[in-house]
């Protein structure tokens, strides 16, 4: 057995209460350890990767209890997908944090960072629809923690909001369970793939109720139309890092979905059918709607990038919905693009917010490197608002070209098009106040002693600047080497719809077809 | 590859790879920085101009590089005749463009930065030519726009720079976007995305259904980029940017690329009526319009770019026509249009930059003070106006030749007559531009001393009206092959149409409209000052306040919509939450049937009764008195006492024990914070909300409990048997509850343990956050006192704690060693013992209690987690995997034999972390406590009898 699967989880598991009481006086010791670890993890991750590669769904049985009786730990291309994309963000937001000080303005950051990292790669990792259940709750823990980072009114107020919609959602993801359980006596994701496809239609709707529950809770967690509400808030008002980190958090409800509502709930199981693809479909235009809108009539800029973040989960969804091969590896592709677009466009708004008197889009005096942050924004904005020649623009196509049913085009073409113009006008607007209108303001003349303080500006080290640049690196890579990484995303897509092939790697048996 | 391969590849790159030059070399000074941004263009022009010759003898030139095959999008370029055409055109034009703005650009504007810009949207210009795959030249498409946006918006620091790059982008922008979907059409009625397979389609694409549709979104595309009616709004506004700037984007670039791309979809696009009359009549509107316009305008730039409006517009109409000739015919005038069109453009800017104005209206007279500028300003102005012996005249007398044959809805005059008309407008615009200008009085008024620009300034220009005059005078010798070769691209291949590139035709009907246009258009011209009184009278609708109110109301439409659902407003947000799950639920049930009960109802004896009503009436009553925030707690541990209950009742010991310790601990907690914190909750909604709000959670609360009624009527085969079977044998202990919780799914126990440590973190990082921020002052400046009792440390009760103490530790530690077998372990012990430590910290205060502890609470947490974690780690030792346990017996005389498993570790683990946050947590509420100036007391009591000094016998 694999044991470098459980790394992921163990590391930062490990990692963080040695942050949390031996290194929690000394700042330097702790942000080294922390460093270190998040590389590690990058560096397991590539190797779980390459592993995934084979083709090979490996399993992992926690305590050597076999399957579907003890918590199974998955390892597919989809799974490793997703721990890779995790430990470069986190990695690039934890040096962007320790560059910036933002680790310093609160306490026990490094420790609640690693215990973030766990509880996601954890949900990514897990084979349980139980154990899922237990990472949500670590990840939505930790990040509430990371989120009211620095404290403050705004941010206390956003946490509270997130923290009982979220909890909201874990109790919905209990009952969800509780009926799931007593619909079909077992917790194991391939073992419940296999129990429903039993189920004929007359016996299902208690199976149903459960899928739409659980389709609920990870649409909560993706933010999707009518449970976006708490994103907003909660993204401008956290940390900038921590809201940088948090591009990953929605992707964990997408991933949710994308896994057990293919192969647990899948479109071709006659107890479910299409009902997450039914609903899911007009919400996820709804949400690109409600993102385009938030990004256009946006006053300051981390609302206007909270929303562009929204309407990146839309675009995201709408690929989701369809469940087919093809528009689930249009969707991997643009989970990987908007993850990093979000969080380079969060990261270069730290960079210039620090050095800014307030983040409202009104003209103020232009700050130190006002052209370096205007081309680091221009640059994210493209990414995010899918221009090229950065891979936002790829991955629309690929999510354009993969929607093509008569039903579905006009709505998903006409919404990510839309969408995708109003975004565009929107960062451009605010663009041209942050970087272009500041220049014509003559910068006030210093004022000495007794004429009030004068505030020295600090340029951008580059240090400081670097996490940023490889944010945008990652999406200038993604575009170039389109090929080879849809490739990869093809072959991960192809597997996430074989199903048999998952249920016969955990359950140790060849599973038999549909009855 | 072939070397004609690479050639391409690297000419198509090159703009790209040298953008960044300029950037650099601004350091070593302004003409060097311009010799480098030279250098790739004159370098790819070089290439092109290698690779002519077999381009002109009909060969195609092409090179393919895999990139997303999974999506038929390839790097791959072509170079046939059309696009050896604007290929030329666009190097050419840069060349002189870079010439131009060395002169041009002052020495406060960034240098480094235009060249980089200017050498971007080169690059998105010759890829969009080139492109030999449509989703590659979508991606060159949207550069452009992009690039664009930053050329256009160069003066950032004047407002009008900045509106018209936004205001191009968004246009631009937004046509390209609904081109994307346009292409996809195509792509997919023709199974190929490559340009070459889909121009061998024509008749099936023509007569696919989905034809119309993909026609309407390609063509938005293409008349956003060349500034068609009604989106010709864009390109006067876009004049904002430095004159070579517009010399570039609107008379070789930027503008024709739509005009390019109707030429190369015109095989696959034209012949049908459709593209006839959108493409024609858009055409031929915006050629009138603009030009009537153009007459009309003051401002130099103005007035050329409404002439570029409608000479784009004359384009779009020739090749609407879908007449093999018609399109020679706008390949012809594309050439022709590009030297008169940047010439004057530069000349506009000769003139702006030497009198400091472009208003017409301060000009004239200048044709002494700047003889050379005269003359080139008059020659290409001549061209535009279509006067015989320079170019326009020629490809304006085809133009009326087919207008004057092509009938429009039936009706014979109205194509010629809107194209005289078209021609008489720009006789009279251009004509206006000559005298205006450069003739009339010398004034004494000029805002600067007039004077010819330095040679660099004007070699350009110059350059281009050279081209002018040779055209007008032998076409066929100098562009005649190449109007052949890219016209025989924009047709498809075929023959082509005969047609003959010289002045005199004979005595046509082209002829008479064009001397009808001449004397129209001079006619106009003398009577300009009162016609443009009336035209300043009339009203007229000014796109750009359009424009901006449209895009005012967008963002306040959006601002109102956003503020309105994001308000904050989180009982709201959960109402919907609630309602969308209620619904989709119901949604789910319906779609599926239950199968038959299994089981029976239960008789319900007297005791379970009484348990019901008591959770029902606490239930009931908290949501009554939820706004005597103390009493609802109470209330709510009464419900959890029932749960309690409930589970000894239905035989479940173990979760009895943890949900009465943990709910002894969480109202304790609570209570605590709860002083700190207003007691009542104030009424906030209307009787409307409340009882629509009721009946939401009825509506839930009936729907769980519905769920849970059907479940429970219905056995099914669980994992749990399993678990019952395999706990002794293969965990070691007869509590199989416990043996779940540490072995079959100690996974979970043990994420469930750090959900409990970062809570404990989170709340000591937030109390923290909270005492260093503003919120301290208002803790300190309230008085918890009011309520508080006199006697805050009750003798009974620290000597009942106090007894009690040991007790508790003995029954903590009783209950975590026998919890692998008997109901108890390390989740329920951790809370006992932080029950009986509770107890202490309220009975004597928390600095007296703290004093007398030892071990740090982050140190326990931390040693809990990682106990826990290495001893599933240990595992790995032996080769298993994470938590695999492992038991044995061991037989210590004189002690009983005894079990020793691993999980005992790992429940240790969840032991010292439970202890730990929970004490964490009250340490962290005990923080604001002596913040808000709390007493802190050395001693165990208040009032402590054995310190009394004095004898109450004795008496005072």
């Amino acid at each position: 057995m694999n044991h470098w699967i459980i790394a992921p989880v163990i590391l930062p598991a490990l990692l963080a209460p040695l942050i949390a009481f031996v290194m929690r006086h000394d700042l330097t010791l702790a942000r080294t350890t922390s460093l270190a670890g998040a590389v590690a993890i990058v560096a397991i991750a590539v190797g779980l990767t390459v592993a995934s590669g084979s083709g090979e769904t490996q399993v992992y049985y926690l305590g050597n209890w076999p399957a579907p009786f003890g918590i199974v730990l998955v390892l597919d291309r989809l799974s490793a997908l997703m721990v890779l994309l995790t430990s470069v963000l986190a990695l690039i937001v934890l040096v962007h944090a320790v560059a910036t000080g933002w680790d310093a303005r609160g306490r026990h950051f490094h420790a609640l960072f690693q215990f973030q990292i766990m509880g996601i790669c954890g949900a990514f990792l897990t084979g349980d629809i139980f154990n899922l259940f237990v990472f949500f709750e670590v990840l939505l823990i930790a990040s509430y923690g990371l989120m009211i980072h620095g404290g403050g009114r705004e941010r206390m107020q956003a946490g509270v909001q997130y923290i009982v919609m979220n909890l909201a959602g874990s109790t919905l993801f209990l009952f969800g369970l509780g009926v799931l359980y007593a619909s079909t006596g077992t917790l194991n994701i391939a073992d419940l793939a296999l129990k429903l496809r039993e189920i004929p239609i007359e016996d299902a709707a208690l199976v149903r109720v459960a899928a739409m529950l659980l389709m609920i809770v990870f649409a909560l967690k993706a933010a999707l139309f009518p449970l976006q509400f708490w994103l907003p808030g909660t993204y401008a008002n956290a940390p900038a890092p921590v809201a940088a980190l948090f591009a990953i958090m929605t992707k964990v409800g997408a991933y949710a979905i994308i896994r057990v509502h293919t192969l647990a709930f899948g479109p071709d199981i006659e107890a479910t059918g299409p009902l997450a693809a039914t609903w899911l479909f007009p919400a996820a235009i709804v949400t690109i709607v409600i993102g385009a809108l938030g990004v256009l009539g946006a006053r300051a800029l981390l609302p206007l990038i909270a929303f562009s973040v929204l309407g990146s989960m839309g675009t995201l969804m709408v690929a989701v919905a369809s469940f087919t091969p093809e528009a689930t590896l249009a969707a991997l592709y643009y989970l990987v693009h908007s993850t990093f677009a979000g969080a380079a466009l969060f990261l270069v708004a730290d960079l210039l917010l620090s050095r800014r008197k307030d983040q409202t889009l009104i003209p103020l005096p232009a700050t130190v490197q006002n052209g370096l942050f205007a081309g680091l924004f221009f640059a994210a904005a493209i990414g995010m608002a899918g221009m090229p020649p950065l891979s936002g623009f790829l991955g629309k196509l690929l999510i354009l070209d993969a929607l093509r049913d008569p039903g579905q085009m006009p709505w998903a073409w006409g919404a990510v098009l839309a969408g995708s113009l109003v975004t565009i006008v929107g960062f451009a607007r605010a663009g041209s106040q942050l970087f272009w209108e500041s220049t014509s303001i003559p910068v006030a003349a210093p004022t000495g002693p007794g004429h009030g303080p004068v505030t020295p500006v600090r340029a951008a080290s580059a240090f400081e600047i670097a996490p940023t640049l490889t944010a945008l690196a990652v999406l200038a890579a993604l575009s170039v080497f389109a090929g080879p990484v849809s490739a990869f995303l093809a072959q991960t897509s192809e597997q996430v719809f074989d199903r048999d092939g998952y249920i016969g790697a955990v359950l140790g048996t060849e599973a038999e077809d549909q009855p | 590859m072939s070397r004609e391969g690479v050639f391409l590849l690297v000419m198509s790159a090159l703009p790209f790879l040298g953008a960044l030059i300029p950037g650099l070399m601004i350091r070593a000074g302004r003409t060097a920085c311009a010799t480098f941004a030279a250098v790739p263009t004159a370098l790819a022009l070089t290439m092109l101009l290698i690779l002519a010759p077999s381009v002109m003898q009909g060969e195609v030139i092409r090179v393919e590089l895999d990139w997303l095959p999974q999506l038929g999008l390839s790097v791959s370029f072509f170079l046939d005749g059309l696009g050896l055409l604007f290929a030329g055109m666009i190097l050419g034009v840069g060349l002189l463009v870079t010439l131009y703005a060395r002169f041009y650009l002052s020495s406060d504007d960034p240098m480094g930065q235009f060249y980089t810009y200017l050498l971007l949207f080169q690059g998105a210009m010759l890829g969009i030519v080139l492109s030999d795959n449509i989703l590659l030249l979508l991606i060159f498409w949207e550069l452009t726009s992009l690039s664009s946006f930053l050329l256009i918006g160069y003066w950032k620091h004047l407002p009008e720079g900045r509106q018209g790059a936004r205001m191009a982008l968004a246009v631009t922008g937004g046509g390209g976007l609904a081109m994307i979907g346009g292409m996809l059409i195509l792509g997919n009625i023709a199974g190929s995305y490559n340009l070459t397979d889909i121009l061998t389609q024509g008749d099936a694409i023509r007569a696919s259904e989905w034809y119309l549709p993909a026609l309407i979104l390609i063509l938005l595309g293409a008349f956003t980029k060349s500034a068609q009616f009604p989106f010709h709004f864009w390109l006067p506004h876009a004049m904002a940017a430095p004159t070579p700037v517009s010399a570039y984007l609107h008379s070789a670039t930027m503008v024709k690329a739509g005009v390019f791309l109707l030429a190369r979809m015109w095989p696959v696009l034209a012949g049908t009526d459709a593209w006839f009359y959108i493409v024609a009549t858009t055409g031929l509107i915006t050629m009138v319009l603009g030009a009537l316009i153009a007459l009309f305008k003051n401002d130099l730039k103005a007035l050329l770019a409404y002439s570029t409006v409608s000479h784009l517009g004359l384009l779009t109409m020739l090749l609407g026509f879908g007449t093999k000739f018609a399109a020679i015919v706008a390949v012809f005038h594309i050439i022709n249009h590009l030297t008169f069109k940047a010439a004057l453009f530069m000349t506009a800017g000769i003139v702006d930059h030497a009198v400091h104005s472009r208003d017409i209206k301060r000009l004239g007279g200048l044709r002494h003070l700047m003889p050379i500028t005269f003359v080139i300003g008059t020659v290409a102005a001549l061209s535009m106006a279509g006067i015989p012996l320079f170019n326009g005249f020629l490809s304006k007398e085809m133009m009326l030749d087919e207008a004057a044959r092509t009938g429009w809805a039936g009706s014979a005059w109205v194509v010629p007559a809107l194209a005289t008309l078209g021609a008489l407008l720009s006789v009279a615009y251009s004509f206006r531009f000559i005298m205006h200008v450069f003739f009339g009085p010398v004034r004494d008024d000029y805002p600067a001393e007039p004077h010819d620009p330095p040679f660099g300034l004007w070699a350009a220009p110059a350059l281009l009206v050279v081209g002018v005059v040779l055209i007008g005078l032998v076409p066929a010798l100098v562009v005649g092959p190449l109007v052949a070769v890219a016209g025989g691209a924009v047709i498809g291949g075929g023959e082509l149409p005969y047609y003959s590139l010289k002045i005199w035709h004979g005595v046509t009907p082209a002829l008479f409209m064009s001397a009808a246009a001449v004397l129209g258009g001079l006619l106009l011209l003398w009577r300009h000052a009162p016609l443009d009184r009336v035209w300043l009278a009339a009203p007229r609708p000014e796109a750009k306040v359009i424009f901006d109110r449209l895009i005012a109301a967008a963002v306040s439409l959006a601002r109102r919509i956003t503020d309105r659902a994001h308000d904050g407003a989180m009982s709201r947000y959960l109402a919907i939450f609630v309602v969308a799950t209620v619904a989709l639920g119901a949604v789910a049930w319906t779609g599926g049937g239950t199968p038959p009960p299994t089981r029976g109802l239960q008789p319900v004896p007297l005791v379970v009764a009484i348990g019901w009503a008591l959770l029902l009436v606490a239930a009931v009553s908290v949501v009554v008195t939820h706004r005597s925030r103390f009493l609802a707690l109470v209330l709510i541990s009464i419900i959890g006492l029932m749960i309690s209950a409930g589970f000894v009742y239905l035989s479940a010991p173990d979760l009895a024990l943890t949900q009465i310790a943990v709910e002894t601990v969480t109202i304790m907690l609570l209570l605590l914070a709860l002083h700190f914190l207003p007691k009542t909750t104030p009424i906030e909604s209307g009787w409307f909300r409340r009882i629509r709000d009721g009946m939401i959670a009825a509506a839930a609360g009936g729907g769980v409990g519905a769920l849970a009624y059907v479940f429970l009527l219905r056995d099914v085969d669980t994992i749990s048997g399993y678990h019952l079977e395999n706990s002794y044998v293969g965990g070691g202990g007869t509590n199989v509850v416990n043996v779940i919780l540490v072995d079959f799914r100690g996974y979970d126990t043990y994420g469930e343990i750090i959900v409990l440590a970062i809570a404990g973190l989170v709340i000591f990082a937030a109390i923290e956050a909270l005492l260093s921020g503003p919120a301290a002052a208002r803790i300190r400046n309230t008085n918890y006192t009011q309520d508080r009792s006199r006697d805050r440390h009750p003798l009974m009760m620290v000597v009942a704690t106090r007894v009690m103490m040991p007790i508790a530790i003995m029954v903590g530690v009783y209950i975590f060693l026998r919890g692998h077998n008997q109901p108890g372990g390390g989740f329920v012990a951790g809370l006992v013992i932080s029950i009986a430590l509770l107890m202490q910290y309220m009975a004597s205060g928390f600095a007296w209690a703290q004093a007398r502890q030892r071990i740090g609470y982050h140190t326990m947490i931390g040693w809990g987690v990682l106990i826990a974690g290495l001893t599933g780690a240990a595992a790995w030792l032996a080769g298993r995997p994470f938590l695999t346990s492992a038991f044995g017996y061991v037989h210590l005389p004189p002690i009983e034999e005894f079990e020793l498993a691993t999980a005992m570790a790992f429940d240790l683990g969840v032991f010292l972390a439970v202890l730990g946050a929970v004490m964490l947590m009250l340490y962290s509420l005990s923080r604001i406590a002596r913040y808000a100036g709390e007493t802190q007391n050395a001693d165990p009591m208040d009032f402590d009898p054995s310190e009394r000094k004095t004898d109450p016998k004795e008496g005072v």
